[in-house]
């Protein structure tokens, strides 16, 4: 029953009364230490050898960091700016920073310098606390445009021995300072604990913002703390599973900036008192996900969809008789897995059959991805193609879609166990309730709901209601079960001339599930029919050339490659067919596309960090190459400027070939 | 340029160098000193000898004349082990590393010279190895942190793009612990981001464990922006010595290598 997944509002407030004491991230924390003070609460590996921090250890650390940022005059209110990987000493300057009422702010470690300093201005940023050399070097390029920054305090000291700007400070230095001033004032770091308030704003998330520039999103403790409360028990109320305990371990692995790596590497830790595992690098998560073997996963669908292609790739390098292993109990899972997983009841044999498997394919395959250890694995960001949807589900591995946004803390829906559907986002989380308006945009109103944009009441007056519903710009429905089926970003949906719907989104997540293709971009706005820009993904087309014996130099070689064109078309085609059948998107079907010259990409600024298309700057962008698209023409030549990853330019020129696709009749059309 | 780095004395001294091949003669009297901490570029076109004068520097080579000063002592012979213990240690120009070996394993040879157990003791493997292999391997691991390298720590070599194998020849040479390094076209072959990491790493290694490095390269853009000093050769003969401010403008090294294109 639906009922059974709803916590009622009343029950989340019940507990009022024992949470006083922990309204805070930083109560959290010395409660922690106070209860489960000898348990692991964070790991990272340092020279090949994972090291651990228990709650009472970090408890202590926390503390010298505040006291030092107090040391350096951070006060109540005050920014703090955190820029690098996943490291430890990061996390810890959050909770420092919380501890003294500032309000921590994380950014995306891999922006350019010039990125930064809109973020770092208009939140009026006055202690950095970055990651190595290479952040600091950022700030020192931007460091006479932001009058605000008093401190720079970096993590890692290699190559910042000559660094001799006053402003700049080691952590450990930092550490070393606050010890000292704990000693001198004793009494200061509690009464900053507890001068703490639930609803004193505890975070700024910046969004990553496809338009216009980036808003930084204020969240309070109440709403991360209760959202954080409501998803960790929200995971135990069905029988087969305990929810998320203290014994579960993560790997906190994206990037910090983004609202999700907050909500579970921090806000769920901080609650639920688990162990959280940064990796030794970003280049060896697959090695440190094995070791460490997560119990609980999140990763959006892009990371699910190398794993499977890795592992299809290496089986076909595999001996024949593993590959036919391998190949016989896949079908075998496709078949049975899901209904068993789901506790389905299905011939003796066919159970068999999967324990078999599970014996000698499955565990192994889940063994090698980290996954061996998996209770719950989420989902989110981009639509995820029901074939992968199954075959992890085949394994045995409780994958979830969930649906949020940084506005909610995360959490808005989430299929519920037991119920997971592949193309639908899934039921309500406790707590929040969600509408479709008038527009049929999908609103949303709960407790994680954020407290404003920073310094833009004009943007939060826009997007929130007086009365606290908050505006998504996502076009949805609700299915027949009462799960949330998302289409596109609701001014993305756009129309044909003939009236029909245009839905982008929709079109390109269908291209995108085929392996082949990594990015799509379809246009058909205002036009008479739907044509698509493809980016073809590298390892996979790759793989599949060199397999026909196709020779290639590089991404715009094969790219261009007639071969190629005829792979793409196929899978274009199949969408074709499968739009035919669908009465509201049957004009969608693609008539013309391209495969463009070079990859899309963020340092280009043609996609967001979180790797969406940012639709209006492509469409100037590459304006040419859509009026060939519409064009009576067969080819069309462009020269694109690139950005290499050490900020030099340089230019790109290709001849494109145009390719047409077969569109299917539309067969609900002529039915009716 | 880091203006705090002190470069120092004269830690190698090469006086009036020749030799010849058979009739080739691929140095001719060649004189040059290598400083404590500085980076010292050596350049010129193919065949000009610079690979040789590396080879005579460690004693690979031994010239018909001429003699090489290293830390005050000289020698008539120096032998590449003698070179080794007395912490010189180098890269070469085709890669020479153990293919089939993992990244770990590769730089771990390049402790060997710090290794003393013997045979038996490493057969039996506890007690003194034991402990001896644990310090090694977190010098070793100190190293593949340093040139960033963890996530191959343990795939075999013979896998490993170009790139990445040049720089798991420089940890192998960095695990002995030396003063002078010896680069031979640590960057040929590269892409330019490839080129600057190398290029990073080079002048990380100088700045942080004070190494004096010599080394031959033929991106000149490279060579200009990360040397204290540079020598040029041409056909065996030493053209051009100084800064590379000086050395761009010298007549005899357009004429033989940067005027001209290759």
């Amino acid at each position: 029953m639906e009922t059974t997944t709803m916590a009622k509002p009343e029950n989340i407030g019940a507990a009022a009364q024992a949470r006083q004491s922990t309204d805070t991230f930083p109560k959290l924390l010395q409660e922690h230490a106070r209860v489960r003070g000898d348990r692991p609460a964070m790991r990272e590996k340092d020279l090949g050898i994972w090291q651990t921090w228990t709650w009472r250890e970090i408890a202590a650390e926390v503390q010298a960091l505040a006291c030092g940022f107090a040391a350096l005059g951070l006060a109540r209110g005050d920014r703090v700016a955190i820029i690098g990987d996943n490291r430890p000493r990061l996390y810890w300057t959050i909770a420092a920073a919380q501890c003294l009422g500032a309000i921590p702010l994380p950014m995306y470690q891999d922006s350019v310098a010039e990125e930064m300093v809109f973020v770092l201005q208009d939140a009026g940023v006055k202690l950095a606390v970055v990651e190595d050399q290479e952040q600091v070097d950022k700030l020192l390029e931007i460091h006479d445009r932001l009058p605000n920054l008093e401190h720079v305090v970096y993590d890692d000291p290699r190559g910042m021995r000559h660094y001799n700007q006053p402003f700049l400070h080691a952590a450990a230095e930092v550490l070393g300072s606050g010890r000292i001033y704990h000693d001198e004032h004793p009494e200061f770091f509690q009464g900053q604990v507890d001068g703490g308030k639930g609803e004193d704003l505890a975070i700024m998330l910046y969004t990553s913002g496809t338009t216009g520039n980036p808003k930084g999103v204020a969240h309070t403790y109440n709403s991360m703390i209760i959202t954080a409360r409501n998803s960790v028990q929200m995971e135990g109320l069905t029988d087969q599973m305990e929810g998320l305990t203290d014994q579960e371990e993560v790997l906190a692995y994206l990037p910090m900036a983004w609202v999700g790596d907050n909500l579970f590497s921090y806000a769920q830790s901080m609650v639920a008192g688990f162990c959280v595992s940064c990796p030794e690098s970003s280049e060896t998560v697959m090695t440190d996900m094995r070791e460490i073997g997560p119990t609980y996963y999140f990763a959006p669908p892009r990371v699910y969809e190398n794993l499977l292609t890795q592992v299809t790739i290496r089986m076909e390098d595999a001996s024949p008789i593993k590959r036919w292993m391998f190949n016989y109990f896949m079908d075998h899972a496709k078949k049975v897995g899901v209904k068993i997983v789901d506790k389905q009841p299905v011939p003796f044999m066919d159970w068999l059959g999967y324990q078999l498997g599970n014996f000698l394919v499955y565990g192994p395959i889940k063994n090698v991805l980290g996954f061996s250890r998996i209770k719950l694995a989420y989902t989110a960001g981009e639509a995820i193609g029901p074939e992968l949807f199954d075959f992890y589900r085949a394994l045995n591995i409780n994958i979830k879609q969930l649906y949020g946004s940084t506005e909610a803390y995360v959490m808005v829906c989430v299929q519920p166990n037991g119920q997971v559907k592949p193309d639908t986002v899934g039921t309500p989380v406790p707590g929040v309730e969600v509408k479709i308006d008038d527009n049929g945009e999908v609103i949303f109103k709960g407790p994680g709901v954020f407290h404003s944009y920073w310094n833009r009441p004009d943007a939060t007056a826009e997007t929130m209601t007086p009365d606290g519903w908050v505006l998504t710009g996502d076009a949805g429905f609700f299915d027949d079960d009462g799960h949330l089926k998302i289409i596109d970003r609701a001014k993305d949906v756009g129309k044909f001339i003939d009236g029909s719907m245009f839905a982008p989104k929709y079109i390109e997540n269908k291209l995108k599930f085929f392996p082949y293709i990594k990015e799509v971009v379809a246009f058909g706005d205002k036009r008479e029919n739907a044509c698509a820009f493809i980016n073809i993904d590298l390892s996979a087309v790759g793989s599949w050339a060199e397999k026909r014996g196709l020779a290639y130099t590089g991404y715009t070689d094969l790219a261009g490659q007639d071969a190629v064109y005829e792979l793409i078309r196929e899978c274009v085609e199949k969408v074709n067919a499968d739009l035919a059948a669908d009465p509201r998107l049957g004009n969608s079907q693609i008539k013309r596309f391209l495969i463009l010259h070079k990859e899309l990409d963020a340092d280009d600024g043609e996609l967001t960090r979180t790797r969406k298309v940012r639709r209006r700057f492509i469409a100037d962008k590459y304006g040419v190459l859509i009026d060939a698209l519409y064009a009576d023409v067969n080819h069309c030549l462009i020269e694109t400027q690139v950005k290499f990853e050490d900020g030099r330019v340089g230019m790109v020129r290709a001849d494109l070939k145009i390719a047409e696709a077969k569109r299917y009749p539309r067969i609900a059309q002529s039915a009716a | 340029m880091n203006p705090n780095r002190k470069i120092g004395d004269v830690i190698l001294k090469a006086e009036n160098i020749s030799m010849s091949f058979g009739g080739v003669k691929a140095l001719t009297n060649i004189s040059l000193e290598v400083r404590e901490h500085e980076v010292l570029s050596i350049i010129g076109p193919n065949g000009a000898g610079k690979s040789s004068m590396l080879n005579v520097i460690n004693g690979v080579y031994h010239p018909q004349e001429g003699k090489v000063t290293y830390k005050g002592r000289t020698r008539d012979k120096m032998e590449p082990h003698l070179a080794a213990k007395q912490g010189i240690a180098r890269t070469f120009q085709n890669i020479a590393l153990f293919k089939g070996m993992s990244v770990l394993d590769n730089i771990m040879t390049g402790r060997n010279l710090k290794m003393h157990t013997n045979f038996l003791q490493q057969a039996w493997y506890w007690g003194r190895t034991q402990r001896e292999e644990i310090k090694n391997r977190k010098v070793v691991e100190e190293i593949i942190d340093f040139l960033e390298i963890q996530h191959v720590r343990k795939t075999p070599v013979g896998r490993l793009p170009y790139g990445l194998q040049k720089r798991v020849e420089l940890g192998r040479a960095l695990a002995a612990e030396p003063t002078l390094l010896l680069l031979d076209e640590p960057m040929a072959g590269m892409n330019v981001e490839e080129k600057q990491d190398m290029c990073r790493f080079i002048l990380d290694v100088n700045d942080e464990f004070g190494t004096t490095i010599v080394l031959i390269e033929h991106d000149m853009g490279v060579v200009m922006d990360i040397s204290d000093r540079v020598v040029v050769l041409d056909y065996g003969k030493k053209i051009g010595d100084g800064i590379p401010e000086e050395v761009r403008q010298n007549p005899a090294v357009i004429a033989a290598y940067l005027g001209t294109s290759h």
